[in-house]
């Protein structure tokens, strides 16, 4: 059961040989179980998550089943949910039940999904390896030494674990993707506006993008197919006709032109991850495919330009926590201007601050053009590369990061080599293209390699259907951590 | 440009973040290795480039001016370290 594909659990739950309250009971058990070693829940309400499996067997029984219906998904602590602590890995938040919901949640809800538990992250989704949070690192379920990626860690784990049949990130620069990768699972990250940021706690607005985790291409397009739509209440959110990501998984690769970047393959790349991509390259070739040299010249200035853009947007948005009218606010303080910085100076962690000084000098006085605008015009010659590739290709495939999983604690200390992990995944941000990861293989140590598919604006079908033509012709997917079994 | 102690210290009073000396010392050299790397930026020509805000270049919406949202007042301030009488409370700014 617990390595079922949505559809097969979806079928159980229709067949009534399986109701959504025993389902969710047995993942709940078996967080209970396997989680203390992992650390991938921050929250877990078994009473909140029966509740709705309840509902989601009345909807079954009634013949009123939806794709989602009664299926339990895991949460990362970002998005808002109405009752739910929503802590985005901090301190601030600590405490701080959310009085809403995320539009993704809301939509979640109204698809039946049920609510398992709240995944741990890095703090404010700052960071790559999930080791920034409040309340402890997660570890990486093929091994506990190593870090799971981030910031969406504590998804992906769950999900790589088997404890939680699919979940629900956020990418700014590679937050969903790269986990995904370093847990052997898939993730993605669809185009900029197809998923509502109302209620996912921002971090850097222009880039911030909600989207699917789960086990195979198949299950992320059931999960897209409930997350993507229209909501008012995002400025960015885009007005398109609902489209079903479902639909053209099954067509064959014959003709498809995979673009291959040159820039992603030179110094930098561990010698493990090449192999395993150029095996999926192969395998693509194999299914029909056509692969065309391409260059992305100015990739290499995507982390540059990201680690102005993200820290300027997020030194603004978390200008909200001054501990005024929710989150933490310090005991003791002399005046006014004493309670924000105390209450700032405590509630937020190192890389959180260090983000926001960051954001804060490029934004002052004096550097804006130097350094806000330079990088909002880098953004653009970086979109222009991609306007140009995607004339020669319909995909763009890649590595999503660099190397292999490493070990917990061996970045923590130099913030300029953990930025530079993101150094393949940042560029779709700065673009708002869609891009996500799937497993192809295995490196150093037995631990997964994630290959990058990457589409033009919208692509997001076509990113799923080479997805799954290549999952039906290779098991990466289906392998699981030892010790999960 | 490598940031002195007395600029990190003022730009973390900028960010409103209370800061202490040895804080200060290890974020210098946190922040001037990340602007070693943002520096990269000045090696490309971007002269009549226009910045890019956002993915699609799209417009901001607008709405009808009409209420949409209910009064929560009350579950909002729930969850505020201080209220009294429905005001969120903070130290005494004016005298």
């Amino acid at each position: 059961m617990f390595n079922s594909t949505l559809k097969q659990l979806s079928g159980l739950l229709a067949q009534k040989k399986l109701s959504s309250v025993e389902l969710t009971q047995s993942y709940l058990e078996r967080i209970g179980r396997l989680d203390p070693a992992l650390n991938a829940f921050v929250t877990i309400d078994a009473a909140k998550s029966l509740v709705q499996a309840r509902a989601a067997d009345a909807q079954i029984a009634a013949g009123k089943a939806q794709p989602l219906t009664g299926i339990p998904v895991a949460h990362k602590d970002i998005f808002c949910a109405k009752g739910w602590r929503t802590t985005c890995g901090s301190k601030m938040l600590a405490n701080f039940v959310s009085p809403y919901d995320a539009h993704v949640v809301e939509r979640l809800n109204a698809a039946g999904a049920v609510l398992l538990g709240k995944t741990n992250m890095d703090e404010f989704a700052m960071g790559s390896s999930t080791e920034t949070c409040y309340f402890g690192p997660v570890k990486n379920p093929w091994d506990h030494a190593r870090v799971p990626g981030g910031s969406s860690g504590g998804s992906a784990a769950a999900v790589a674990a088997r404890l939680a049949p699919a979940a629900i990130g956020t990418d700014t620069g590679g937050s969903i993707r790269q986990p995904a990768a370093l847990t052997g699972i898939c993730g993605l990250k669809p185009t900029y506006g197809v998923v509502s940021r109302y209620g996912m706690i921002a971090f850097a607005s222009s880039l911030d993008q909600g989207g699917p985790m789960a086990k195979s291409a198949e299950d992320l397009a059931l999960m897209l197919n409930a997350m993507a739509g229209f909501d008012a209440r995002d400025s960015t959110s885009l007005e398109r006709p609902p489209e079903d990501y479902t639909a053209r998984i099954g067509l064959p690769l014959q003709g498809l032109r995979i673009g291959v970047p040159k820039e992603y393959f030179g110094e930098g790349l561990a010698g493990d991850v090449a192999a395993a991509v150029e095996g999926a390259l192969a395998q693509f070739e194999k299914l029909g495919a056509r692969r065309v040299a391409i260059s992305l010249p100015n990739s290499g200035l995507s982390v540059p330009a990201y680690y102005v853009i993200a820290p300027a947007e997020a030194s603004s948005n978390l200008s909200r926590f001054d501990g005024v009218r929710y989150g933490y606010r310090a005991p003791e303080y002399a005046d006014l201007a004493d309670m924000y910085r105390k209450s700032r100076a405590q509630g937020f962690g190192a890389e959180v601050k260090r983000r926001i000084l960051i954001g804060t000098y490029v934004l002052s006085h004096g550097y804006y053009d130097a350094y806000y605008l330079k990088a909002q015009k880098i953004r653009r010659l970086i979109a222009q590369d991609f306007a140009e590739a995607y004339r020669q290709c319909d995909l763009i495939l890649g590595p999503t990061a660099p190397s292999v999983a490493f070990a917990l604690g061996a970045k923590a200390a130099d913030p300029v080599q953990m930025y530079l992990i993101d150094i393949y995944t940042v560029a779709a941000n700065l673009a708002g293209l869609p891009a996500m990861s799937i497993p192809c293989g295995f490196g150093e140590g037995g631990m997964p390699v994630g290959l990058q598919l990457a589409g033009n604006y919208f692509a997001e079908a076509l990113m799923l259907q080479a997805a799954h033509q290549y999952q039906l012709a290779t098991d990466w997917h289906l392998r699981q951590p030892p010790g999960t079994e | 440009m490598p940031l002195s102690i007395p600029e990190v210290k003022r730009v973390a009073w900028l960010a409103r973040i209370e800061i202490t000396d040895v804080e200060a010392a290890a974020t210098q050299g946190h922040l001037n290795g990340i602007f070693k790397l943002i520096e990269q930026m000045q090696s490309v020509d971007t002269a009549g480039i226009a910045p890019m805000a956002h993915g699609q270049d799209v417009v901001q919406r607008l709405r009808e001016d009409r209420v949409t949202e209910a009064d929560q007042h009350a579950l909002f301030q729930s969850i505020a370290p201080q209220v009294e009488d429905g005001l969120y409370l903070v130290p005494k700014v004016i005298e």
